[in-house]
This record gives structure tokens, sequence and C-alpha cells, in this order.
């Protein structure tokens, strides 16, 4: 209890600290000076379980279950085709398979259609480093006019075709909770994080004021 | 007229601010007096012949809720126009270039929904914060009413304001509500997150907050820790009232000098990890593609970035060699506004426009020069720079930046061209 006590003003300390080395505004009833208020309730272990939706990269949370692609295309045309296209790529809903981009595919008439449709220039299968990011938006927000309506297993099935319209598992593939965090998207490697660098540059402008105040 | 003392700053007739006030152009604009030829028999005449008819009757009550004058109601929002049928979410734009001073009327605000605008029963809405904590809490409306509050004036941007410059081959000819409409400043009031989050104790892992909406969509974004521990509030009022539906009553996220989206509404849990969840939006729509084909995750920032509004897009200048002030606003996520300068001859001169107070962080700030058109063909441009020296880029310059059908965070400077009848279009330099 001690121990625990001392880990967390430790890391108020080192927090208060991290802030100020960041030079972002600090406002000055900072937390040591701000007595505990104390007036939330106890969220029970049921309640977070019936809520906690978010499915992780690393498969945190991602339930039990599994789908097929072929499973998945009998929903799709049933249930997402109307908005996502054929084969993913046509709109007018967000693009879903292929690269990003003005001109990914042979259609002469894609500069027309995307100035019609300008969420067309990006796609899931071009854009996003993780899919579970995809089991995780069906789950929680498709089909757009009936949200959080298919099963477990359903999405699992949902997942696998998307993956499969990007080429990325083959047509007779599956996925379940061990599988699906270990597909590779191809713009993984491609991400930078401009929240990493802005820490980084807040950090070197902080030392180097310090060294100038030295001198 | 005794204008001759006028003092110009830069040429194209932008005109020095001190001079133009001492001069007798400013006195005669402001106070034009009409001379009143009198008529008739004063005794017999009945002052109400000859006055408006609003003058000689009662007027009506007033009522529970005040609503603009019916002479106003053209000043609407507008429905983006290719988004909602194609892409499923709406984004209405604010009327920009009709507002004067910083603060957008509520229910003009632009607002993004990507799942619509949820009617959620305020007495059922609990905020949960749990993952890495000590204890897990939840807090309901009336718990959080007797929260300490703070209220602060920010403005609010889309990530996506102004893409048609950014990605269109040639300038649209818009107005500055179509290119610039997702920007709205605000005073918003709520409780600081920090206290919430020192409340249920944050264990040394805990990095980033998966923050989530109640909407059919549950919207989500992951959000650094240092932010929500630095200036974030859980925003319960908007100019004074509780938000509206469509900025998330009852309660929703607001991130100061953050892009719109990651402002979650309707918030309704926190939920503390270590790492980012890497949402949809986060994924995908609301990246960064770079130059070098590299894709830039999380920049939250909304970069300083400022634009005419009066004159601006689709407007025409009523009179030829007319005087006009130049009238804009300028933010940056970074701070606040330093200076603006104002170009009215492409760029060749500038001259320092006049900031109005309150010049707040992360906040619009209303600038103005007065201006003597010639007459001629010519551009009018603004560049702002904030007190972290940030200085808004031109268009080519930010356009090297990013790939070439990247459209999130434009904030290259805005030209407005003026024809030889005054006509204001959208051009690039």
């Amino acid at each position: 209890m001690f121990i625990s006590n001392l880990m967390r003003q430790l890391y108020a300390v080192s927090v208060f600290l991290f802030i100020s080395i960041l030079s972002l505004e600090v406002c000055a009833d900072n937390l040591r000076s701000m007595p505990k208020i104390n007036l939330g309730q106890v969220l029970t272990q049921p309640e977070i379980e019936k809520f906690a939706i978010t499915i992780y990269p690393d498969g945190k949370h991602l339930p039990k279950g599994q789908g097929s692609v072929a499973q998945g295309r009998e929903l799709y045309n049933n249930q997402c085709k109307m908005c996502h296209g054929e084969s993913g790529i046509e709109g007018p809903a967000a693009r879903l398979a292929g690269t990003n981009g003005w001109i990914s595919f042979s259609d002469p008439l894609r500069i027309l259609r995307i100035k019609q449709y300008p969420v067309l220039l990006i796609s899931v299968g071009g854009m996003w480093p993780y899919a579970t990011s995809i089991y995780d938006y069906i789950r929680r927000a498709m089909p757009h006019y009936a949200p959080k309506s298919l099963s477990n297993n359903q999405v699992y099935g949902l997942t696998a075709y998307i993956l499969y319209l990007n080429d990325l598992v083959d047509e007779n593939a599956g996925l379940d909770e061990a599988s699906l965090p270990k597909i590779k998207m191809p713009s993984h490697e491609l991400s930078v994080d401009a929240w990493a660098d802005y820490i980084e540059r807040a950090k070197n402008i902080k030392s180097t004021k310090k060294t100038n105040n030295k001198k | 007229m005794k204008n001759k003392s006028l003092k110009t700053v830069a040429a194209g007739g932008l005109i020095d601010r001190r001079s133009f006030l001492l001069s007798g152009l400013a006195l005669t604009t402001a106070y034009p007096l009409a001379s009143i030829a009198s008529t008739g028999s004063e005794a017999h005449s009945v002052i109400g012949e000859t006055l408006p008819s609003w003058m000689k009757v009662p007027g009506k009550g007033a009522s529970v809720y005040g609503q603009p004058s019916t002479h106003e109601q053209h000043i609407k929002r507008h429905l983006e126009k290719n988004t909602p049928e194609t892409s499923l979410f709406s984004i209405w734009h604010t009327p920009i270039e009709n507002q004067r001073g910083i603060i957008t009327p509520s229910g003009l605000h632009f607002t993004v929904s990507h799942n619509g605008i949820p009617d959620i029963d305020p007495i059922k809405h609990q905020l949960m914060i749990h993952g890495l904590v000590d204890k897990p809490l939840k807090f309901d409306i009336d718990t959080l009413m007797r929260y300490p509050m703070v209220s602060n004036i920010h403005f609010l941007e889309c990530a996506g304001n102004t893409a048609p410059n950014a990605v269109s081959f040639n300038a649209l000819d818009q107005s500055c509500q179509d290119l610039f409409g997702q920007i709205s400043g605000s005073e918003w009031a709520g409780v600081p997150l920090k206290y919430l989050l020192q409340e249920v104790g944050l264990k040394p892992s805990a990095k980033w907050v998966t923050v989530e909406g109640a909407d059919g969509g549950s919207h989500a974004r992951s959000i650094p820790i240092e932010k929500l521990m630095d200036d974030a509030i859980i925003a319960l009022y908007q100019n004074g009232e509780r938000l509206r539906p469509e900025q998330g009553y009852p309660m929703r996220l607001f991130l100061p000098g953050w892009e719109g989206n990651a402002n979650v509404k309707w918030v309704h849990r926190l939920e503390v990890t270590d790492k980012p969840a890497f949402t949809k939006d986060e994924s995908g729509l609301y990246s960064d593609i770079l130059d070098d084909g590299k894709i830039q995750r999380f920049s939250f920032h909304m970069g300083v970035k400022s634009v005419i509004t009066h004159p601006s897009g689709k407007q025409r200048l009523p009179e030829k060699k007319g005087f006009y002030e130049i009238s804009g606003l300028a933010w940056s996520g970074y701070g606040k506004i330093k200076k603006v300068e104002v170009s009215a001859d492409g760029g060749k001169t500038w001259a320092q426009a006049h900031l109005d107070s309150p010049i707040l962080s992360k906040s619009l700030t209303r600038f103005h020069i007065p201006w003597q058109w010639q007459g001629s063909e010519t551009t009018l441009l603004s560049r702002a720079t904030d007190d972290q020296g940030n200085v808004q880029p031109t268009r080519n310059q930010w356009r090297e930046k990013y790939a070439s059908y990247s459209f999130n965070h434009y904030n290259g400077i805005q030209a407005w061209h003026v024809d030889r009848n005054g006509v204001i279009k959208n051009v690039y330099l």
C-alpha cells in the first residue's frame, strides 16, 4: 500500500515534470495543489466489459470467434456493396481496397469520379496500418444504417473479405482472434508519427534553452 | 474630403490605420450627416407622416428563446455538396464571411458527423474512465456539474478545412464559406480533464487514452495523456448555454488547438492505455500523406492560418475606387497570433494589419486594415505568424511537403483575386 502510494506520487511528479519539459501551458492550479474531489462513482467490471469494445493492434479485446472470406463475401454483397461498390473501390462510401492516390485504376473516368467523391482518394488497404482496426470499425459502426447489428463471427468474415479484396489473404482464408493481429498491412512500414516528432522537438527546444541559459 | 493626409503603408492602396483614423475620411464615413429640408407649416405637421412604419406602431413581444432577425435568415450553414451522398457523413460549413468579431453563434458553428447526431438522454448518460487506472470511475452530469470549471475562448477547425485548395487542380470559384467554413470560434466551459484523471489515479504505464462517443458510430480517437493533463476539458457549455446536440450534448472532449475530429462529441468513455488504438479516423481519413509517400499519423495541431473574410470569394465590391476595410481571421493551434500581414498587390508589398483585442491563445483573432481600392485588377493576401514563430506557408510551400492528393491540415496563404469589376475570386499564385 505504502509502495503503491509512493509510486503514484512519483508518477504524479514525473508527469508534472514531463509536461513542464514540453513547455506546454501548465495552469497555475497544478495537480499537487488541487485536492481530489472524489465525487466519481465506482465503475464495476461488468459495466466495463459491456462497453469496452475497442480492439487494439495487439488483439486486446478481440472476441473469440471466426469467419471466412466466403462468409464475408455473402454478407458484403447483401449489406455493404450498395455503398462501397462491387469490389470496394467504386464508392460512393469510403474506398476499401487498392492503393491511395488519384489514378490507381484503369478507369478512364477516375479523376472525374474522385472530384465528385473525394473520400475515394484514400483506401483502407492503402492507408490503415493494422487489420485489427478493420474489425473494430465494422463492429462498432457498420453497416451505416444499423451499427452494432453484426455478430462477432460475421465481423471476422467481413474483415477477411476486405483483406481478400486487398490481396492480403487468399480466397480460402479464414480469420479468428489469433490470426487477425498477425496480418501485416502494407502501410504499416510507411507510417510516421507526428506526435512523437512534436515531443522530440519540444524536448530539443527545452534543452537548447537550458544550454543558452547556462552560457 | 480632407483625405490628403492619408498615408499608404503598402502598394495597392493599403492605408496606415492611424492616419486613416485621424483623417476626414474616417469621420465622414462614420458619421454621414444628411441635411433635412424643412417644408410646410410647422404647427400642423404630424411627425409620423414622414417617419418609417415601424416607428408608428407598438412592437411585438419577445419570445422564450430569441432568434435572429427575419431579415437575416439567409445567413445559414451550408451542407458540403459532395460528401453527404457519397461517404455518408455530413459536413456543415459556417458562413464565416458574415461573422464579425471572434465568436461564431452556436447555431451557425460548423459541424461534422460521421454517423448523424444522436438523441441522448442526459439522465442516462455517463462518463466512464477505466483501463490503466487505480480506480475505474463513472461520472453523471449532476456529478460533473459540481466540479470546478474553466471557460476559455478557442477556435475549432476541421482537419479538412480548405481541402479544395490543397488538392483541386484548378482554383475553384467558391465562397469563403465553401472554402473556409469548417472553422468557428466559441467560449467553451467545462471540467478540466486532469481533475478526473487524477481522481481515477493513472498507472505509471498510462500513455494514451482512447476517447469514445456514444453516437451510432461510436466515434473514437486516441489522445496522448500529455494533452489530457494539460488544457483538455470535458466541455458542458458553449457560449453560455449547454452544448447543442450537434456539438456533442450532453458533453464533449475539447482539445484547444487540435483538429476537430479529435474533440470527441457525445463523449462517454475514456480507456486509459499504453498505446494508441489506431481507430478508423486515425488510421485513414485524418492521416496526412507526405510527399515521399509516408503516412503521417497523429498530426493533431492545426497550423497557423489566416483568411480575409471581408471581402472574399463570390462577393463583388460595390464601388469602384471606393474605400473598404479589409478584415479577416487568423488562428494557430500552437499559441497566440503575433502578427498578420496583408498584401493588396499579390504579395509584392506587405503591411501589418491591426489585431483586435482580445488576442488569445488557440483562438480566432480578428485583423483589419483600411484599403482604398484603385479600381484596377489586383490580388489580396494575408499571412499570419504566431508567437511560437510559425509562419503561414504559401500554397506551393505547403504542397511541397504533402502528396498531391493529401488534403488535411491545409494552411496555405489564401489569394483572393479582384477583377476590374470588383468581383472577388479564389485563385492560386
